[in-house]
């Protein structure tokens, strides 16, 4: 096993450091951004292009380092990608309840969770 | 055939996985070949009804086109964040066509993987969907992208008839 080489070495760190970077603005929204639904967004920058990041210059070092395909990391992405959906999803319809029992403004032309009344 | 593989495409996920894992050999792939099966056969009962991909060819287009919208929306949310600047956001109602458990659960994933648009709500029986964007300023524009961009290329792949 041999050090990477320098065009390597700027490229993994370069990737490491947006992905890190990405993450940290996600984290700030979340402390900063007003609203409830506007928060909703901010985790969104951490887990696509935070995570992707990370992921491609740990996928980039690692397969130089061993000299074969390191494909493992791919596999958290996908894994991340097909998850955060759910929790958001909950977050979302969770806030859209709360909404709805405390009677504020509307948040939505029409409740999308309340039944409509038929046509006919 | 189909009794023996109820799910196809969760099998070769699985082989594809197990070997991505462990490292490639003739005896990790008959391994995890065995473990696919089971899983699949184990699903069947659970999930009666199997996803197939009908059509092959949207899916590049789609990718490429899910790429660059992640990249660019990642860059402007960061961007908004950064400045301080409070967004207008607002909800959407999108009407969506499909009903297929497939469509919707990936147009689900890819709203909410793109920042600056997230999933509230799906209401089955006016079919409409519920979207919270981040930096709201033409309602149209976000249902017409929703559906040509996404929804029409994911009805392609996942329905016969478009």
């Amino acid at each position: 096993m041999t050090g990477l080489p320098l065009w390597a070495a700027i490229l993994v760190s370069a990737l490491v450091l947006a992905g890190a970077a990405m993450s940290l603005i996600g984290a700030i929204g979340l402390l900063r951004l007003p609203k409830f639904y506007q928060r909703l967004h901010a985790p969104g920058l951490t887990t696509s292009s935070g995570s992707i990041c990370i992921i491609l210059g740990s996928m980039i070092g690692f397969s130089l380092l061993n000299e074969r395909l390191v494909l493992h990391e791919a596999l958290i992405g996908l894994f991340i990608m097909c998850t955060t959906p759910v929790t958001l999803m909950l977050l979302g319809r969770a806030a859209l309840y709360r909404d709805r029992a405390e009677n504020r403004p509307v948040v939505a032309p029409t409740d999308p969770l309340a039944v409509p009344p038929r046509q006919d | 055939m189909r009794r023996l593989v109820p799910h196809p495409l969760l099998a070769v996920a699985l082989v594809l996985m197990w070997l991505i894992l462990t490292r490639f050999s003739l005896g990790q792939l008959v391994l995890g070949t065995g473990v696919a099966l089971v899983a699949s056969w184990a699903l069947g009962p659970l999930e009666p009804k199997t996803i197939r991909i009908r059509r092959w060819r949207p899916i590049p287009g789609l990718l490429a086109v899910l790429a660059g919208d992640v990249l660019w929306s990642n860059l402007r949310v960061a961007r908004m964040i950064l400045s301080g600047r409070i967004p207008s956001s607002g909800v959407v109602e999108v009407d969506l066509d499909s009903r297929d458990r497939a469509v919707l659960a990936l147009l689900a994933i890819i709203i909410s993987a793109t920042p600056g648009t997230s999933w509230l709500g799906w209401n089955p029986r006016s079919g409409k969907m519920l979207l919270h964007v981040f930096d709201l300023r033409e309602e149209d524009e976000w249902k017409t992208l929703i559906q040509t961009r996404y929804e029409c290329r994911l009805r392609e792949i996942f329905e016969w008839e478009t």
